[in-house]
């Protein structure tokens, strides 16, 4: 066991809080790097004794302006370290910090600042201040705000408005008078005080503040960081929202656990970069990032010479066969194990090397359903990749893969100290450490979710599978409906098929309660952009491109072998698909169509592309259509656009009920 | 009218000072073209000063006067209170002016660190041998501008493409680089020749954004010439407008929009 866990036994009894396992690091791994982050070109760090400090000058700050205990905190804006320690902060002087999407419009920040009635912010960056100060006349518990980044807030009027920096410096000159009062109010933090709130991103309707007790936080990181043997050597890249749960956990809950760093890339714009130069050993990330740096992968070797394509391709053929079996443990002849030893030299290292995954030992997908191909192709490198199912009222965890038996099919088995039972419904339930407490000032949809007995219920419809007790999920369960026919519509399951391929980004299946399926495609615009390129097709917008009747056809031919592939499944044969369009506009969080974790909003897809549905299922050839758009900076306009249905072939069973009509 | 010496605050709450430049019925003629006829006009502190004009109107020849690559044949361009004499472009760029190009002039093989730490040329001091063996003060130069260089890299938003080649880049961003460029060098007076010339809607307004960024955070005072006018009556203080060759008008925009010859000069007019 790691020197982590040893530590475990003797300390457990008193870290009951943040705070607390902040002050051990201080100790215990004083002069180790907690946190990393690129400025100015340049990777700047904070040992342990370090952070800390920057943390108590930040609390006594907030004491300074006035923070009392029980207030809440927003804490808005991209992965930096100051924006994790004002969440330790917080909580060091009994405050409850609420990280808040940074992609949000001014309107949805408003409604989460209203509903938690934040009485203090602290923002990153000038957007941030700016959205803020836009909804401020509906935000009556304000007081004050606090902002990182100086950069073209000079100007601001700050009555209550201040600098971080200025907030810390404060906060030092004020010692004396407030540091017994911090040292009184970190004693006071239990198992049971709130650790933090965290709004969920709400397919449907209005977003829920999930309180989350130390409990659920400490229990949660200290379960699956000994499962997955995480010690203080482990470095992460946070990139992924502050506001969402995974980060949260990752990037707070393991790294305090552990000890382990903490690294924050640059800007959005180079995580790729950073993540190179950081090269993580423990890595997290929703499928679409997997999905992206495999096409980015494809499309440079279409452009690398001969010889190396040559290679590539004869090695990643190699990889394939043995990969996963080497990486499983499983037996594997001589000649093979020397020929895998020869690609890792020549082709997998390398490759490694670019995308970052040099020395990951434990990398995990989750969010979404992964491509098997496109988790294979990690594996078969070597890297340990992994899947778990998860959700914020669990504090992340409640299935997770063990080493050894991972499979793109299924997400695991329940988590140390998690139970789950299935419902005659075919509804997941759990009830773990980590259950939360509550929605915030919502008893009645905590009284729907949570049971007596502390049993959740995901909304997730799924089954354990006999004969290795994982788990495997079908869909959401209120999504899950029936044709006209009685036959079972699982939207989700089709559509992953779907998005498997590069090309496409998204897709939305119809057909609950219709006789036949039909699909909206949006195309994922490097993949197809690069196609086009390469093929001397001219386009000027996403709009043309969309609708080339060479990516039509291209499309067409995806979804006809979607299509095979789903006729096999005799349970879900009727969800093929029979026509489908290829949407003129990516689906976007902005027009309220998708989540701000990118899940597919379906029922308002549904109503605002009423019209092109109902010409999928009248049997029109094109449909012109008029959509809203909303800018990043809130404006809105219109695109207006024709769009071709078109017919794809389906395979028996269900040809010969369309016969027969 | 505003005396030379004189300052004043705008509505936006920026303090303009008082004249940094002036030009003094400045004529200049290539063989028997006449580009630029007895035209005169001043720049003051902190301001953003627009040049505008149809195509052939002369403005690139005035930004080049201003610049000291073209000498004037008549008048005379007063900097700071002195007359300025016939100088070479880099004794230009050593009293504290730097530019864009309007068909960019970047190194094209070089990646965009490289060609932003060219704009801190004037700041290096080491000779050709301590540079070649890193030797001396060659290294805390280099450390020392890199810093700078950084810092603007940060300012303009371009980390993500450091370390990239200049030519693989869209022309939005090299314009953007060129801007970072010119910034290195810790300008006085910023000329800015077409900043937004072959640019779509986004790239146009980001453009703006940074030029006012530019002029507010670091009190750079800028010249720029540009024909659309919309984005020119948004970003000014104050506007030139010239037609073949001369100076049709002259003042806020407001007052340029209504200015008959401007109007008569964009829209055109009626020769019956």
């Amino acid at each position: 066991m790691s020197q982590t866990a040893a530590q475990t036994s003797s300390g457990a009894g008193q870290l009951m809080s943040v705070p607390a396992l902040l002050e051990r690091n201080a100790t215990v791994h004083a002069n180790r790097p907690a946190y990393r982050e690129k400025e100015f070109g340049i990777w700047q760090s904070w040992t342990w004794k370090q952070t800390a400090e920057e943390i108590e000058a930040l609390a006594l700050g907030l004491l300074n302006l006035g923070v009392a205990e029980g207030d809440f905190i927003a804490i808005i804006g991209r992965n930096r370290p100051s924006l994790y320690w004002s969440m330790v902060a917080a909580q060091s002087v009994g405050a409850v910090p609420v990280p808040v999407y940074q992609d949000s419009s001014a309107e949805e920040m408003a409604y989460v600042l209203d509903h938690c009635g934040a009485a203090y912010v602290i923002a990153g960056d000038q957007e941030q201040v700016d959205k803020v100060i836009e909804v401020k006349d509906q935000l009556t518990n304000l007081k004050h705000m606090i902002y990182v980044d100086p950069k073209g807030l000079r100007k601001y009027d700050h009555h209550q408005l201040h600098q971080y920096s200025h907030v810390q410096e404060q906060g030092r000159a004020a010692r004396d008078e407030f540091s017994d009062d911090l040292a009184a109010r970190k004693a006071k933090l239990t198992y049971d005080s709130i650790c933090v709130m965290l709004y969920t991103s709400g397919t449907t309707g209005r977003p829920k503040g999930v309180v989350l007790s130390n409990r659920n936080v400490v229990e949660s990181a200290k379960n699956v960081s000994m499962f997955d043997k995480l010690t203080e050597k482990e470095d992460i890249l946070s990139y992924l929202p502050m506001a969402w749960v995974g980060d949260f956990i990752f990037s707070l809950g393991q790294s305090y656990w552990c000890g382990f760093c903490v690294n924050c890339p640059e800007s959005e714009d180079t995580m790729m970069t950073d993540l190179r130069e950081i090269g993580p050993t423990y890595f997290f990330a929703p499928p679409r990032v997997f999905e992206g740096q495999l096409t980015n992968v494809m499309i440079r070797m279409e452009d690398a010479g001969k010889l190396k394509q040559k290679m590539f391709h004869h090695f990643l053929a190699h990889a394939k066969k043995v990969g996963g079996l080497i990486l499983d443990g499983k037996p594997v002849g001589m000649m093979d194990r020397l020929k895998y030893r020869l690609g890792d030299l020549l082709v997998y290292g390398p490759l490694k090397d670019t995308l970052g995954y040099g020395r990951i030992r434990v990398g995990y997908t989750a969010g979404e359903a992964i491509g098997p191909e496109i988790f294979d192709f990690y594996r078969s490198l070597g890297i340990n990749l992994k899947q778990l199912y998860g959700q914020t009222e669990a504090t992340v965890f409640i299935t997770v893969q063990p080493d050894g038996e991972v499979r793109a099919d299924t997400v695991g088995v329940p988590a140390p100290d998690v139970e789950i039972k299935i419902d005659d419904k075919g509804e997941i339930h759990y009830r773990s450490p980590g259950t939360f407490v509550e929605y915030y000032k919502n008893a009645e949809a905590t009284a729907s979710t949570k049971d007596a007995e502390g049993w959740v219920a995901t909304g997730d419809a799924g089954f354990i599978e006999e004969s290795s007790g994982h788990l495997r999920i079908i869909d959401r369960a209120k999504d899950v409906g029936k044709m006209a026919s009685g036959a079972m519509f699982a939207p989700k399951y089709v559509e992953n098929k779907l998005k498997f391929y590069p090309d496409i980004l998204e897709a939305v299946l119809f057909g609950n309660g219709r006789d036949r399926c039909v699909a909206f495609i949006n195309i994922d615009l490097t993949a197809v952009g690069n196609w086009a390129e390469r093929n001397n097709i001219a386009y000027a917008s996403y709009q043309e491109l969309a609708g080339h009747p060479r990516v039509l056809e291209t499309i067409r031919n995806h979804v006809e072998a979607v299509n095979a592939s789903v006729a096999q499944d005799e349970m879900l044969s009727g969800c093929q698909v029979h026509r489908f369009v290829v949407l003129h506009k990516e689906l976007d969080a902005d027009d309220g169509e998708m989540t701000r974790t990118r899940k597919v909003r379906r029922r308002i897809v549904e109503e605002k592309f009423a019209d092109i549905i109902a010409a999928l299922y009248d049997g029109s050839e094109q449909i012109s259509t008029r959509t809203e758009v909303t800018y990043e900076d809130g404006r809105k306009g219109a695109i207006s656009a024709t769009l071709t249905c078109v017919d794809a072939k389906v395979q028996s069973p269900m040809a010969q009920q369309v016969a027969a009509e | 009218m505003l005396d030379a010496a004189e300052s004043y605050v705008t509505e936006d709450g920026r303090t303009i000072g008082g004249v940094v430049m002036e030009m003094k019925n400045i004529t200049l003629r290539f063989g028997g073209v006449v580009a630029i006829k007895d035209i005169s006009f001043d720049i003051r502190e902190g301001e953003i000063r627009a040049i505008i004009g149809p195509n052939g109107a002369g403005k690139s020849s005035m930004l080049n006067v201003i610049s000291g690559f073209y000498v004037p044949q008549e008048g005379e361009v007063w900097f700071h209170g002195a007359k300025r004499p016939p100088m070479k472009p880099y004794e230009v760029a050593r009293q504290g002016i730097a530019r864009t190009f309007q068909n960019i002039a970047l190194f094209d093989g070089m990646s965009v660190l490289d060609n932003v730490m060219t704009g801190r040329l004037n700041y290096m001091k080491a000779g050709m041998f301590q540079q070649a063996f890193w030797k001396g003060r060659a290294e805390k130069e280099e450390v020392e501008n890199r810093e700078v260089v950084e810092k603007i890299i940060d300012f303009l938003e371009i980390q993500a493409i450091r370390k990239t080649p200049v030519a693989r880049l869209p022309y939005g961003l090299k314009k953007r680089v060129e801007l970072a460029r010119a910034l290195a060098a810790e300008p006085k007076l910023l000329l800015l020749d077409e900043p937004m010339a072959g640019m779509n809607v986004e790239e146009k307004e980001d453009m703006s954004r940074f030029i006012l960024d530019v002029n507010d955070e670091f009190g750079t005072t800028i010249a720029l010439i540009e024909h659309d006018m919309g984005v020119v009556m948004d970003l000014s203080d104050r506007v030139v407008v010239m037609d073949y060759g001369k100076k049709i008008g002259d003042g806020t925009p407001d007052e340029v929009r209504n200015n008959q010859d401007v109007i008569d000069a964009y829209l055109g007019v009626s020769h019956d």
